[in-house]
């Protein structure tokens, strides 16, 4: 049995990890309010975008290569993960989604290319040997459009350049607090666009209906992007707050049991001090 | 006289929200002046100021990125930035000019000249705003 002295200092050791455990799952609360209400701000905008290029779509006969499929030679994948661990399987639920689409799409490392948000996705493409296009690392745990805007259009740049054929993205999608779920989404070519929103309308276009779309689709894809990327700081803070939350709970118990271990000893420690004292009395009669 | 509600979103979430008698912008062909009554029409914005009039007087704001979308009594203006001029930060602005003024100065094939441009563009726009206020 541990002697009474090991048995504080553990305690000691992991009250002190509550602590911390504890003062990360405060920050994370208070980052994941935050990030939620960007996530709301950022709503309007692409509500209104998505009804304009929905309307635009549904009454015009313009095409776009944005809007057309083409023959797919190799497809982008974005992956959004964290900076930083310590925030349960939030980045591992990620990297695996994306490491299984690789394997079961791909079989050469000339059909794809990776667009690695965070630096865990950074560092496990370098792990992999996966070729990495664009990287980006260090995000803010509240980024601002203007963060984002460079990755995001030479992304939707390389496939104005045919340089890929098609952007799928990969991220956690925001359920709830507890509840977030690795979420795969086609960003482009754009497909399946839901025309029942696009209003009724029918607009003048000004210059016209190419033009329009030219400029319009690319700030769409960008936008998307972001709006993910929102999405997923989200979960990132919400993933992070569960699991500094478990493993409070886990010190907690940790040290209840440790109690116990460490009053019984004490116990057994007075107890036999005392049959001692009986016992060296006893033997002086 | 008759208004028209004028809304300006941009990633960051809604900049502006009220009513004027009079929008006027500059399209990617020109300028455009928009009062009640107009038709829907959706077009582009050059990185430009917006002007927004009324009684009281007249709103000035900084767009980038942006296109508008007209119905007969709302005006939407979306923009990748939108700024007013007590936002825009003037020192950064200058910087930025400065930087991109010097990078198409440099004559270097490594430079990609669209982006130098754009940011010029967008940093002497800003100081446009903010100064002629």
């Amino acid at each position: 049995m541990a002697s009474l002295r090991d048995i504080k200092k553990r305690i000691d050791s992991t009250s002190k990890m509550k602590k911390i455990t504890k003062a990360m799952e405060m920050v994370s609360a208070s980052k994941m309010n935050k990030a939620e209400q960007n996530a709301k701000a950022f709503v309007p905008y692409s509500e209104k975008m998505q009804e304009v290029v929905a309307s635009i779509a549904k009454h015009t006969d313009a095409t776009h290569p944005m809007l057309q499929k083409r023959e797919v030679k190799k497809t982008g994948y974005i992956a959004i993960t964290a900076d930083s661990g310590l925030a349960g399987a939030y980045n591992a639920n990620v990297l695996r989604h994306l490491n299984n689409t690789i394997q079961k799409n791909h079989s050469s490392s000339d059909e794809y290319t990776v667009i690695a948000i965070g630096r865990m996705a950074v560092d496990f493409c370098k792990k992999r040997n996966f070729p990495v296009a664009k990287s980006i690392i260090g995000l803010p745990d509240q980024p601002s459009f203007a963060f984002i805007k460079d990755i995001a259009s030479e992304t939707v740049q390389m496939y104005s350049d045919q340089e890929i054929d098609k952007l799928v993205i990969i991220y956690n999608h925001y359920v709830s607090a507890i509840s977030q779920v690795v979420t795969t989404n086609q960003l482009l070519p754009i497909e399946n666009m839901d025309t029942t929103t696009g209003s009724s309308s029918q607009y003048e276009y000004e210059p016209g209906e190419e033009e329009i779309l030219a400029v319009l689709l690319p700030q769409y894809a960008e936008s998307l992007i972001y709006g993910s990327l929102l999405d997923a700081k989200a979960s990132e803070h919400a993933a992070r707050m569960t699991a500094m939350k478990s493993a409070s709970d886990n010190a907690s118990d940790l040290i209840d049991d440790l109690s116990l271990s460490y009053n019984r000893a004490r116990q057994a420690a007075i107890t036999q001090e005392i049959t001692e004292i009986v016992g060296g009395a006893s033997a002086l009669e | 006289m008759k208004t028209l509600t004028v809304s300006v979103v941009t990633p960051d979430g809604p900049v502006l929200e009220d009513t004027y008698e009079m929008v006027s912008c500059k399209a990617e062909n020109g300028e455009l002046g928009i009062l009640p009554g107009h038709i829907p029409l959706v077009a582009p914005l050059a990185i430009s100021a917006v002007r927004l009039k009324r009684d009281s007087g007249e709103d000035k704001l900084a767009i980038n990125g942006g296109f508008l979308e007209v119905r007969p009594d709302k005006v939407t203006i979306l923009a990748q930035s939108a700024e007013k001029p007590s936002e825009i930060d003037v020192a950064r602005a200058q910087k930025a000019r400065e930087r991109a003024e010097q990078r198409l100065r440099s004559n270097d094939d490594h430079i990609d000249r669209l982006r130098a441009e754009l940011a010029l563009r967008r940093a002497a726009n800003r100081l446009d705003v903010a100064q002629n206020n």
